[in-house]
């Protein structure tokens, strides 16, 4: 079966200064890939590159009429901005052409009532990102990016969401590409991780690459992390 | 319709122009930016002047191709809007300063009256439906760039294309207020009723009426007392503006 994503010899460069280089990696249909790595290493930068939003060499290569849903990892907007939940919702369902009701869509993400109506800056961090992962969902993608949705939300938030996540991906059949810090959450979920490293940069599945010995020269410290009962 | 009535009429639509320019440039922040970028239309007036031809054409030619290459500028080089608008701007204004005489700039700055011309007047309506066709029909696409990038390109939106032709229309918007406030106020009849709009609403529906209404109030009102005081208009329109801004104020944010 032709994969959702090809990428072949990626690389990125800000005027000289290189931030990842001959990056190669497929992710098939269905599938979810954890991108990590310490801050700074590009992981932001590789989906905008993903997205055709940064210049870039290499091949990127979408299966033919893929539709992305993006979730980014913190938007820089006026709290006061008089701009509604539902109305970033019906500007995604109009620009998309998408047969979407917006009200279910809300509600499936426990935003219904007059948590919609109110402007996005007044929003917590939690109802946020239900609400990036609503938009997002709007237009039915195959492919959905998430940027560190959990970054801003409580634990008990970050369970919810990461559910909402899965439990969507099954139903739905779409392939996940997320930049996750949560190791735990990653080895447990993810088919495959990305991790872009200072010195190196590795693919595989989670239990060849969640290794300390691995993760250490990645983050260039000793990582640890708690696996959580499933 | 008398020619009064024609400039009164078309001086109403090109304030809903400016509302609705406005909410964007206000929520883009790009106010100041904004504001800078109607000083290039100087150069504009001055060469028409000394070209014989009438000033908004020079002007609209001016923040046209002043829109694109700062644009371009931002695009090639990744240096910040407000740094190239300020160069672009400064430059626009020394070398418009050189292109007038003393009468002439001081009714390029503040806006002058003067018979209204068919040729601008059909000019100012089409112009004016376009620039509010624009605003209504992207509305949409501008929330999404606004709110991120990244969500309107995955979304199908040509982003730098949007920009452009946003940047381009709040140019045209520009070009039309001119004769009516002049190069230094027209900036802020764009920012003024937006930013009053958004102390008020917490909609982006109830923003751009709002602001459409405080910029059509503006204009009937200033132009009214200008006519009353015997005193220019643009200054008196700005002045009614920004005195909705202040009351907007006495108001709790909501």
């Amino acid at each position: 079966m032709e994969p959702a994503l090809e990428v072949e010899d990626l690389t990125v460069t800000f005027g000289r200064f290189s931030v990842f280089k001959g990056l190669t990696f497929r992710v098939a249909r269905g599938s979810s890939l954890a991108v990590i790595g310490p801050n700074g290493a590009g992981k932001t930068v590789l989906f905008k590159a993903l997205v055709g939003s940064i210049p870039f060499q290499g091949r990127i290569r979408w299966a033919q009429g893929t539709r992305i849903g993006y979730v980014p990892q913190k938007i820089d907007i006026d709290r006061d901005l008089p701009i509604t939940g539902r109305d970033v919702l019906q500007a995604k369902k109009a620009v998309t052409h998408a047969a979407d009701d917006v009200g279910a869509a809300l509600q499936l993400v426990g935003l219904d009532g007059e948590i919609g109506e109110k402007p996005i800056g007044a929003l917590s961090g939690g109802q946020f990102q239900r609400l990036l992962l609503t938009v997002a969902l709007v237009g039915r993608p195959d492919v959905l990016l998430l940027d560190e949705p959990t970054a801003s939300v409580d634990e008990p938030g970050q369970e919810k969401l990461n559910e909402l996540v899965r439990r969507v991906q099954q139903e739905r059949g779409l392939t996940v590409l997320l930049i996750s810090h949560d190791l735990s959450v990653v080895y447990q979920h993810a088919t495959n991780v990305l991790c872009l490293g200072r010195q190196q940069t590795c693919f595989g599945p989670p239990r060849t690459i969640l290794t300390p010995e691995l993760l250490e020269q990645v983050y260039g410290s000793p990582m640890r992390f708690h696996l959580h009962d499933a | 319709m008398t020619p009064e009535a024609m400039a009164v009429a078309l001086s109403i639509a090109v304030a809903v122009a400016a509302g609705l320019t406005g909410c964007f440039a206000v929520m883009r922040r790009m106010s100041l930016a904004a504001d800078a970028l109607s000083h290039v239309a100087l150069p504009g007036i001055g060469i028409a002047l000394a070209l014989g031809i009438h000033p908004v054409f020079g002007a609209a030619a001016m923040l046209f191709f002043g829109t694109l290459l700062i644009w371009t500028l931002e695009r090639k080089t990744r240096i910040a809007t407000e740094t190239i608008i300020g160069v672009v701007f400064s430059a626009a204004l020394a070398a418009g300063s050189l292109m007038s005489s003393g009468e002439d700039l001081v009714d390029a700055l503040l806006g002058g009256a003067g018979a209204l011309g068919l040729g601008e007047m059909v000019f100012g309506l089409v112009a004016t439906v376009g620039v509010v066709v624009f605003v209504l029909a992207k509305k949409e696409s501008l929330i999404l760039a606004l709110v991120s990038p990244e969500i309107a390109r995955t979304s199908g939106i040509n982003v730098d294309r949007l920009d452009l032709l946003y940047l381009e229309t709040f140019a045209l918007t520009v070009a039309l207020g001119l004769r009516y406030v002049g190069v230094l106020l027209m900036g802020s009849l764009i920012i003024i009723p937006a930013a009053t709009a958004k102390r008020l609403t917490t909609t982006l529906s109830g923003m751009l009426a709002a602001s459409v209404v405080v910029a059509v109030l503006a204009t009937v009102a200033g132009t009214a007392l200008a006519s009353l005081l015997h005193r220019p208009t643009g200054p008196l329109i700005i002045c009614v503006a920004s005195l909705c801004f202040l009351l907007s104020l006495l108001r709790r944010p909501v």
